[in-house]
Order: structure tokens, then C-alpha cells, then sequence
């Protein structure tokens, strides 16, 4: 157990280091990780399989990310501590779209949940809306969707900015 | 970013090297916060104030959400979070525009951001409308939300027929408060004495009225389908507000293509509902308010018929075609939309639009908007979001420090002295705690106090 937490400890340090790139395009240092959420609505497990995910923002920028299977997208960003303006603000109670993520048709099709009307119904007031968005609150990493890549769309706010 | 904006930019910081950058927000609403969310983000060594009317933060996330939508509410961990960044401070029992004014405001900060929203309601502006049982939408949401207020409103819920004037979220949101079970309303942090009210209430019907038609529908896909879920239940729908509405479905976009089909998938399924319920739910389109009818409460509602005009749906207007209808009904609410107010003479305000005149958020020289106030009242919290981040990201960059402020230092002597008694977090978490321990008694995740003398007590404690 005390490996695991130790190898844990490793891979979100280097993870963070490729956070902060991102960071230092920012007007002037920022204090990290202040407002991310710390609590996960999925139970950590150690046992199951770890996926990689990269979320792409609207300039292009990668954004690497792991977690284990069971994790969903919002998960995943909030215990890998992305910096995501305002991402995941109901914490997965699908009742907001801030979680919007546009997924690459190919995936789309292959997950393995197919949205409900709830989550039609959230993502229809998302900025930017396409034919394959999903919420990261409701897509649920499997083995099979190792290395997933999905892009966070450009909000009005950053489309302005 | 072009040179000569590096250029500025290392100028700026040159000179102002040892001086700390003092803002002032003024509204703890989800505006106020994510607006200074955006400001710590852009700026490390900074002091924000938030200063709110009431001694107690959050705005409509506290005072407009729904008591039966708890999840929305889950944004108050991030506020919570931001309020704790040593760099903020939450003032609470600050009235801008009676107890300090903008200019004196101005004296201390760099920069002022308005958050104060819109608690205002737009009139109707007809014959009637101060008949008793004539509720303005805004007072019932803060009546059974435990606005300050509000508390006292003059509401006779011992009538059959309740009619909803406007389309809404808020106007659903009264439909289903009205509607709702009272056992499902009793588990939220509903205030008491509504709850008591409502588990009285003798209102089965509820009409939900729109000027224009199903395509021109405001409220949202996700609160129609809740209120048509709603147990004990069943929805009418009228099939001839409805003529022609199939032919155009194909050709819509996305959101409002779903909103319609909900639409014409319930009145199907209608057709076929044999369930006798309790509570009925009306929607009805191309019908205007033209007058209150009653005595001394109201009695009756008289309604214009109306056609659109207009090519494009969504530039249709409504206009009446001279036939009226009058539907019977003791209880009557406003709900056509909030409008903000000119808290100080001195903001430039669009008294027409109920908005501060603004651009992309900023005012002029240290003075910003955002939120509610700044766009008028529509959109759900993302838009809010959106727009909040924006002007805080502005400010942070426009903002200019050619001397040092006083800050909150010079503000909290200058309240003191006129007698205002502030409230900090800490104090808002003394009437958190005390309403959550109050609320474990009734078995509802809070009690709200709404007396502002019994907060400051409270918090003063």
C-alpha cells in the first residue's frame, strides 16, 4: 500500500510539473490549486487498471492526465488537479453543463453509455454544442478507452478574453 | 500580446512594485464570487473585499434557487473556498448606496466591481395588479426562500386556481413549488412558515401562461421535464397552441428542437392518461395579461388572444387579435422577468433595460460590472460564470496602481463610525452553523433565519 501511495505521489508530481506550463502564461504567478475540488465522487481503488486521458484545450494545448477505471472524466481532472476555469460546478449532479467535453466522433460511438435525456437536457445549454459532446461527469473510463483524448470547448469566456 | 503591451505591462508593474492592488466587489452572488475567483487567479499579491447587503453571502444561490434543486447549490463549495483565500474578505450587513456611497467606495480601492444583481420585478403594468393575491414571482421566491424581505408576504394559498403569468425557469419553479408533494418539499431547506403555508394550500391547478407560443417557450428542457414527471400530477396541454408546430421541428436547432418535441411527446401522451390526480398543470401559449379581474383579491384573469408576427420564430412578436379570455382564478403570480436598480446615482444606468451601462464589464476607470446587473436576468449560472470571469480578468489586467489605497483598513473605520456593524465569514459561519443545527431538529439539511437582527446577533456572538 505504501508503494502504491508512493507511486501515486510520483506520477502527480510529474503531472503537475506539466500543469504549471500552462500556468506561466498566465498575466503573473498564480497560486496553484486553489480552487480545485479535492473530493472525488468515486471511491479510490488501487486494484483497478490506470487509464490515460489527454484533454485538449481550444488553443491546442495537452493536457495529460491518468486515473483508474471507474473514474469518470470529472474525476479525473479534479484529482489530477487541472486548471479548468469553473469545470464541474454542480460536482456531477448533472445540473449544470460546465463539464461539457467534445469527444471525436469515433469515440462518441464507442462509449459504451449512451446519454440520457438529463444529460441532453444539460448539455443543450452548453456554450459551443456539438453533435458529440458529452459530460465529463457522466463518461466513465473503461480499459478499453485508454488514452482517450477529448477536447474542453472554447467558452464564450475564453473566446473573448 | 503585442511588445508595446509588454512593454506597458513591465512599466506598470515597475512603478507599482509595492503596491498591493485593493478591490472592492459589491454583491456576494455567484457574479461577486467567480468574479474574484478570476481576479486571485490573474493576481497573486491582492486584496479583495466583497461586500454584501445582507450579513449573509451567496445571492440567489441562497435566495433564488429552488429549496427542491439542492444539487445546484453545490456551487457554495467553491464560493466557500474563495472566501477563505486569505487575500479575500466577505463584509457582510454593508448597504452601498445608504451606508457608503460609490464615491466614498472609490476613495479606498483601485478598482469597484458591481455584483449587486437584479432583485427588482419588472410590472406588468396593467389594470388590477394590486389586487390582493396579485404576487410579484420575486416576493414568493424570497418568501418561501427566507429572504429577509420578503418574509411577511400577504399570500391566501386557500384557493382552487392558481395562474403563473410567464414562461420561465422561476415561473416553473413556482408551478412545481406549487405542485410538489408536500413530503418532498419538507426534506428541503425550505423555510418553515411557507412550508407550513403551502401544507395548507388548497391550490390544484395550475395555469402557466405564455404571450407567445411553444417555439417562443422560455423555460428550460430540464425544468419542463421535472414538472411533467411531477408525482400526482398530469400535465394539459392545448393542441391548438400547437397547429403547424410538427412541420417546423425537423428544421430547428438542437436545444429548442428537444424542448418541442418534450413538448408534443407529453400532449401525445396525454391522450392517452387516465389517471385521475390530484394536481393539474395548464401550459398555455399566445395568451397576454390585459387585466386582473376581482373585488377586493383577485378573481379572474383576463387574457388577450394572440397570433405572431414575424417571419423568423425567434423574432416573432405577439400581438393581440382583439378576442379575450378570462381564466378564474384566486391567486395570480408575476413572473415576466427581474430587473436591477441604480444602487448610487453616480453608476451610469439604463433605467429602460434595468442594467448598468456597461462594456464587455467595464463602466469606466475603476469602475466594472458583471453578472445579472451588467447582462439583465437571463441565463442559467454558467452564463453568469462566463460573464463574471470576464470582467474579473479585465479588471485585473486594467487595473491601476499609481498610489496606494487604504482598503478595507480606512472602509471598517469609516463604517464604525457611522454605527454599521459588519460581518465577516467567520460571523456568516456562526448563522451557517446555527441553521444547519436548527434544520437536524426538523430533519431538513437547514433551518434559514431570516430575521437580519437575529443574523448579526448571531454572528456577533
Amino acid at each position: 500500500m505504501a508503494l502504491v501511495h508512493k507511486l501515486r505521489g510520483i506520477y502527480k508530481s510529474v503531472l503537475l510539473s506539466s500543469v504549471s506550463q500552462s500556468w506561466s502564461k498566465d498575466i503573473q504567478k498564480v497560486k496553484p490549486n486553489l480552487f480545485v475540488r479535492n473530493t472525488s465522487t468515486s471511491k479510490p481503488s488501487y486494484e483497478k487498471k490506470e487509464v490515460n486521458v489527454t484533454f485538449i484545450r481550444a488553443n491546442g494545448e495537452k493536457l495529460l492526465a491518468k486515473g483508474k477505471e471507474g473514474d469518470s472524466l470529472l474525476d479525473i481532472i479534479v484529482n489530477n488537479e487541472l486548471d479548468i476555469d469553473g469545470y464541474g460546478a454542480c460536482e456531477g449532479t448533472l445540473t449544470c453543463s460546465t463539464c461539457h467535453l467534445i469527444l471525436t466522433k469515433e469515440d462518441y460511438d464507442r462509449l459504451p453509455e449512451k446519454p440520457t435525456d438529463e444529460e441532453l437536457d444539460m448539455l443543450d445549454l452548453a456554450f459551443d454544442l456539438t453533435d458529440t459532446s458529452r459530460l465529463g461527469c457522466q463518461i466513465i473510463m473503461t480499459k478499453e478507452l485508454d488514452g482517450l483524448q477529448v477536447k474542453i470547448p472554447s467558452t464564450i469566456y475564453d473566446a473573448r478574453s | 500580446m503585442t511588445n508595446s503591451g509588454i512593454l506597458l505591462k513591465c512599466l506598470r508593474q515597475l512603478s507599482s512594485q509595492n503596491i498591493i492592488p485593493h478591490i472592492c466587489v459589491v454583491g456576494a452572488g455567484p457574479a461577486g464570487f467567480y468574479a474574484t475567483q478570476q481576479i486571485l487567479k490573474s493576481i497573486n499579491n491582492v486584496k479583495v473585499d466583497i461586500i454584501e447587503k445582507l450579513p449573509v453571502p451567496y445571492g440567489l444561490v441562497r435566495f433564488g434557487v429552488a429549496p427542491d434543486h439542492p444539487e445546484v447549490k453545490n456551487v457554495i463549495n467553491t464560493f466557500d473556498k474563495i472566501a477563505q483565500d486569505i487575500r479575500v474578505q466577505f463584509l457582510g450587513n454593508i448597504n452601498v448606496g445608504r451606508d457608503i456611497t460609490l464615491y466614498e467606495l472609490k476613495q479606498y480601492y483601485h478598482a469597484v466591481l458591481l455584483t449587486y444583481g437584479a432583485s427588482e420585478d419588472k410590472k406588468l403594468m396593467i389594470p388590477g395588479e394590486n389586487l390582493k393575491n396579485v404576487i410579484s414571482a420575486n416576493h414568493f421566491v424570497g418568501w418561501y426562500n427566507g429572504l429577509p424581505n420578503h418574509q411577511n408576504l400577504n399570500i391566501d394559498l386557500n384557493k382552487t386556481d392558481a395562474i403563473i403569468l410567464g414562461q420561465g425557469n422561476v415561473a416553473i419553479d413556482i408551478a412545481r413549488i406549487l405542485l410538489s408533494p408536500i413530503d418532498k418539499l419538507k426534506k428541503t431547506d425550505i423555510t418553515s412558515y411557507s412550508l407550513e403555508c403551502l401544507s395548507r394550500s388548497k391550490v390544484r391547478r395550475v395555469w402557466l401562461v405564455g404571450r407567445r407560443g411553444p417555439l417562443q417557450a422560455s423555460f428550460s428542457i430540464a425544468e419542463l421535464r421535472e414538472l411533467l414527471k411531477l408525482e400526482n400530477c398530469k400535465t394539459y396541454w392545448r393542441s391548438n397552441d400547437f397547429k403547424g408546430i410538427q412541420d417546423i421541428v425537423p428544421n430547428l436547432a438542437r436545444p429548442r428542437k428537444r424542448l418541442t418535441e418534450l413538448m408534443l411527446k407529453s400532449i401525445e401522451e396525454s391522450s392517452f392518461d387516465n389517471r385521475i390526480c390530484d394536481k393539474e398543470f395548464h401550459p398555455i401559449f399566445l395568451r397576454g395579461p390585459v387585466e386582473f379581474l376581482g373585488f377586493d383579491s383577485v378573481e379572474n384573469v383576463k387574457l388577450s388572444v394572440n397570433e405572431l408576427e414575424g417571419d423568423h420564430f425567434l423574432k416573432q412578436i405577439a400581438k393581440s387579435i382583439g378576442e379575450f379570455e378570462e381564466i378564474s382564478c384566486g391567486l395570480a403570480f408575476k413572473s415576466i422577468g427581474y430587473k436591477s436598480t441604480q444602487i448610487d446615482p453616480s453608476i451610469p444606468f439604463d433605467l429602460e433595460s434595468g442594467r448598468i451601462i456597461n462594456s464587455s464589464g467595464k463602466v469606466e476607470k475603476g469602475l466594472y460590472t458583471a453578472g445579472w446587473v451588467a447582462t439583465g436576468p437571463i441565463g442559467v449560472i454558467l452564463s453568469t460564470m462566463a460573464n463574471a470571469f470576464t470582467a474579473g480578468k479585465l479588471l485585473a489586467k486594467e487595473v491601476e496602481l499609481m498610489k496606494q489605497m487604504p482598503g478595507y483598513h480606512e472602509l471598517q473605520k469609516f463604517l464604525r463610525k457611522k454605527g454599521i456593524c459588519i460581518i465577516n465569514y467567520e460571523g456568516w459561519k456562526k448563522i451557517d452553523n446555527e441553521e444547519c443545527e436548527r434544520g437536524k431538529k426538523l430533519g431538513k439539511p437547514r433551518e434559514k433565519i431570516v430575521d437580519i437582527s437575529e443574523m448579526i446577533e448571531i454572528a456577533s456572538n
